[in-house]
């Protein structure tokens, strides 16, 4: 029975257990301000320019990390999240070639519900055919590859109008003027995370299919116990994947202007590095997104980092390994047994 | 039999897995306000059974009514719509959400569930932990309060004492008899037969995937039940060689004192010596599975102490114990061969792992090592190029057949008959005999309560993680060790 008397919570120890189940995403965040000033400390000019490119150059990938974040909560993986990112980049620009502002928004719009639809396709056939999530997320990245290559042969086509644009690499006074002084230093392109995060996410958080989501990541059996409907969650989570991957084609979009179906392969498995240093488990139910979206902007901000220290790019791929490993088990140490 | 005042009236139910009868023809019927009992053992359908009533599982046909209603329980869902609540044997809460977090994924009461909470003892129980930072039994109390705060009308309770402490075992009682008392119904399964006893009112016992009679436990007993359980079908089959009764005065090869694995296996102490044949007998889940792994080197055990001859044992991993010769056939043969590769090179496996061998593998070393063990089992080799092919029988053999080509001195065999045709028993049952004849000492765990006399010279019964019995293999037959099996002692199976 002693072992059964648990304390109540009160304030002090609700704050506690808050600090220990955020205890990875907050070191997470430590970590991204290590980098950021050791970034600055190597720079010696270092400014709004410099966080103006680093956020611009971010925000593709760290979307599609979160992406990549809500199949791993669900207990599956998405191997296309990148290619899937180049289609709807190509698509996007296809479109937008000689679109207005105002037609280029009803694209995006348009664009984010194809990713949820293609998204969610990818959940039905992992339940039709019961194949792993790992084989049918691999085989629809090279369909998701060959399609793109289909819709733009040539890399740098289509377009975007220069408002759109704007939206991702301007200044958050150019998109609201009256936002002043503040606005003109942060950058715009945080718009679309902030999209992501209070128009998608938070509002999906709320609701119980959310806590579906982790359940059946969480395990299984417990969840379809539980009365959760195993194929639409999966479908769901799927379907928010897609959604979150063409919003990181629209931001691709917008910063480039223009189309280029050979982007995303690099953006799948760093997106899987950035989710697992992001402290989501890689076997489901157990993260959120603000580790990942940190963690995203530190392998990003990492790599700045050795450009500035005037490392040569071979030597770049091995310092990010590197310190993803170390992180990780740094990290893992100091999680165990705890939450 | 048919009553149509049945609250829950089971008709006919069936499943078949391919050739295997999970489920034959059986029927159940709950009455308004009592508690009524499942009860089988291993193997005898009852939670197949549970697995139909809670929507798991469809059956291949027979149909379940409530309140005179056929009800079509397509998912866990649908049987909570029908009025049907259970406590599942496995888990089903999702271990990384809180509690509050699960209550509002199963759409449960929250206030009705924090009732029955503080009804079951667990007053001071937080809403915001995560389950799985909580301790077994209170999960299992978590998902009582969860059931019964939906107010079915039938209470679905599957093995839920298994995992409580007593006092905790004692709040659910209290409370089943509350729910009885306010009309509604619960079906108790569980293997402790003093519970059911105690608490019943009336049982239901399943066998083979029938239903072979339902008794008032007022008036029958254990002694009925355990009849019943039992049924008429004796063991046809003779022992398999003379046996050796008294065992040898020679000094034990093998023995463990106080084993202890926490929650497990509670301080086993036994011997065994060269020659002997030692049966472990004991119903699923007593402790059994730890023994074996740990005998094994499968598992560390938490305290104790295991000796080869006067050699104590440090077993870190089951390389450490195949090397010291002790040997494991498991119980599930796809676990322990390579289902796509050869006989032959199933057999060979081991002495890679050895490094006996240094150097190219030849066909004809290959063919030189297995033909020994191959003809002395006598394994049908016609299939012989993807052992998954095999039956389970010759499997088993293979599995086998691989520890004679390396040699090894003590034998754990975890249930070697599951599944296995009678003709392949007697020949598997000889070979053990052989085997200790030739000195091995052999440790055996069969589910066949019935086929322990035939081929065991002791036998120890676990219970709960502890043994309760050690009995002569002459006189363990299937009532005496069912009786001991079930917690109750000889003293209580007399009266």
């Amino acid at each position: 029975m002693k072992a059964l008397q648990l304390p109540v919570a009160s304030g002090s120890v609700a704050r506690r257990r808050w600090l220990r189940r955020n205890a990875w995403p907050a070191l997470v965040y430590v970590l991204l301000a290590v980098i950021v000033l050791a970034q600055r400390i190597a720079h010696p000019n270092y400014g709004a320019f410099e966080i103006q490119s680093a956020v611009i150059g971010a925000m593709p990938f760290t979307l599609a990390t979160l992406g990549q974040t809500c199949a791993v909560l669900a207990g599956g993986i998405d191997l296309a999240v990148g290619t899937e990112l180049a289609l709807f980049n190509v698509i996007a620009a296809t479109l937008m070639a000689n679109a207005g502002f105002g037609e280029s928004l009803l694209i995006g719009l348009l664009v984010l519900v194809m990713g949820f639809v293609v998204g969610a396709l990818t959940g039905a056939v992992i339940n039709v055919t019961g194949v792993p999530d790992i084989i049918v997320t691999l085989a629809t990245s090279f369909v998701f590859a060959g399609v793109a290559l289909l819709i733009m042969p040539i890399a740098g086509s289509g377009g975007a109008p220069t408002e759109f644009g704007t939206l991702f690499t301007g200044e958050l006074s150019d998109v609201w003027p009256w936002t002043g002084a503040v606005g003109s230093v942060i950058p715009a392109g945080l718009l679309s995370l902030a999209f992501a995060l209070l128009v998608i996410w938070l509002p999906f958080r709320r609701s119980r299919a959310s806590l579906a989501l982790y359940a059946l990541g969480s395990n299984r059996t417990a969840a379809f116990l539980s009365g959760v409907s195993v194929n639409r969650t999966r479908i769901l989570a799927y379907g928010l994947t897609g959604t979150f991957a063409a919003l990181g084609g629209l931001a691709l979009t917008g910063t480039t202007g223009s189309g280029d179906p050979n982007i995303g392969i690099s953006y799948t498995l760093n997106s899987v590095a950035a989710v697992v240093l992001g402290g989501v488990s890689l076997t489901g139910g157990r993260g959120g997104m603000a580790g990942p979206i940190a963690a995203a902007f530190s392998l990003y901000g990492l790599l700045i980092l050795l450009q500035f220290l005037g490392i040569s790019v071979d030597y770049q791929y091995v310092v990010q390994g590197v310190t993803l490993v170390i992180v990780v088990l740094f990290l893992g140490r100091l999680w165990i047994g705890k939450r | 039999m048919l009553d149509t005042d049945n609250l829950l009236q089971v008709t006919g139910l069936r499943k078949h897995y391919g050739a295997v009868v999970a489920l034959e023809h059986a029927n159940l019927g709950v009455r308004p306000g009592e508690i009524h009992a499942l009860l089988g053992a291993n193997g005898a359908g009852k939670s197949t059974l549970v697995k139909m009533l809670t929507g798991v599982i469809r059956p291949d046909s027979g149909t379940i009514a409530v309140r005179g209603r056929e009800v079509r329980l397509t998912d866990p869902a649908a049987s909570q719509r029908a009025g049907l609540g259970a406590v599942f044997q496995d888990p089903a809460l999702a271990p990384d959400l809180t509690l509050a977090e699960n209550l509002r994924l199963t759409r449960a009461d929250p206030a009705a569930v924090r009732r029955w909470l503080d009804e079951l003892g667990l007053q001071a129980l937080d809403p915001g932990e995560i389950i799985a930072d909580l301790p077994l039994p209170t999960l299992r109390i978590i998902e009582l309060a969860r059931a019964l705060a939906r107010q079915p009308d039938l209470l679905i309770l599957d093995e839920i004492t298994a995992a409580l402490p007593s006092d905790l075992a004692e709040s659910v009682f209290r409370v089943m008899r509350q729910w009885r008392e306010a009309g509604r119904s619960v079906l108790f399964i569980s293997h402790r037969l003093g519970e059911v006893r105690a608490i019943c009112d009336r049982a239901t016992v399943l066998r083979d995937g029938r239903d072979v009679g339902t008794l008032l436990l007022a008036e029958g007993g254990e002694e009925r039940i355990v009849e019943l359980m039992l049924g008429a079908s004796r063991s046809e089959m003779q022992p398999a060689a003379a046996r050796h009764a008294d065992a040898r005065q020679t000094e034990p090869l093998f023995r463990c004192s106080k084993l202890r694995v926490t929650g497990r296996l509670h301080d086993v102490s036994f011997e065994v010596r060269p020659g002997e044949i030692l049966g472990v007998a004991a119903l699923e889940g007593q402790g059994q599975d730890a023994l074996f792994d740990c005998v094994a080197g499968v598992i560390r055990p938490d305290g104790g102490e295991m000796r080869l001859g006067n050699t104590p044992l440090a077993l870190r991993r089951p390389a450490d114990a195949i090397r010291a010769g002790i040997v494991l056939v498991p119980a599930d043969r796809v676990m322990a061969l390579l289902p796509q590769r050869s006989v032959r090179e199933n057999i060979v496996l081991p002495f890679f792992g050895r490094l006996r061998r240094w150097g190219r593998v030849t066909q004809r070393w290959e063919s030189q090592t297995v033909a020994g063990p191959i003809a002395r089992l006598a394994i049908d080799t016609r299939a012989q190029r993807q052992v998954r092919r095999l039956s389970g029988g010759n499997q088993q053999k293979v599995s086998v057949a691989r520890w004679l080509a390396t040699g090894f001195r003590v034998l754990l065999c975890f249930d070697p008959t599951r599944g296995i045709d009678v003709g392949t028993k007697r020949q598997i049952y000889a070979l053990l005999r052989e085997l200790a004849d030739q000195g091995a000492a052999i440790l055996l765990y069969t589910s066949e309560l019935a086929e322990v006399h035939l081929v065991c010279d002791r036998v120890l019964v676990l219970y709960e993680g502890q043994v309760v019995r050690e009995m002569k293999g002459a006189v363990a037959d299937e009532a005496a060790l069912l009786r001991a099996a079930h917690g109750l002692t000889a003293e209580e199976a007399a009266v």
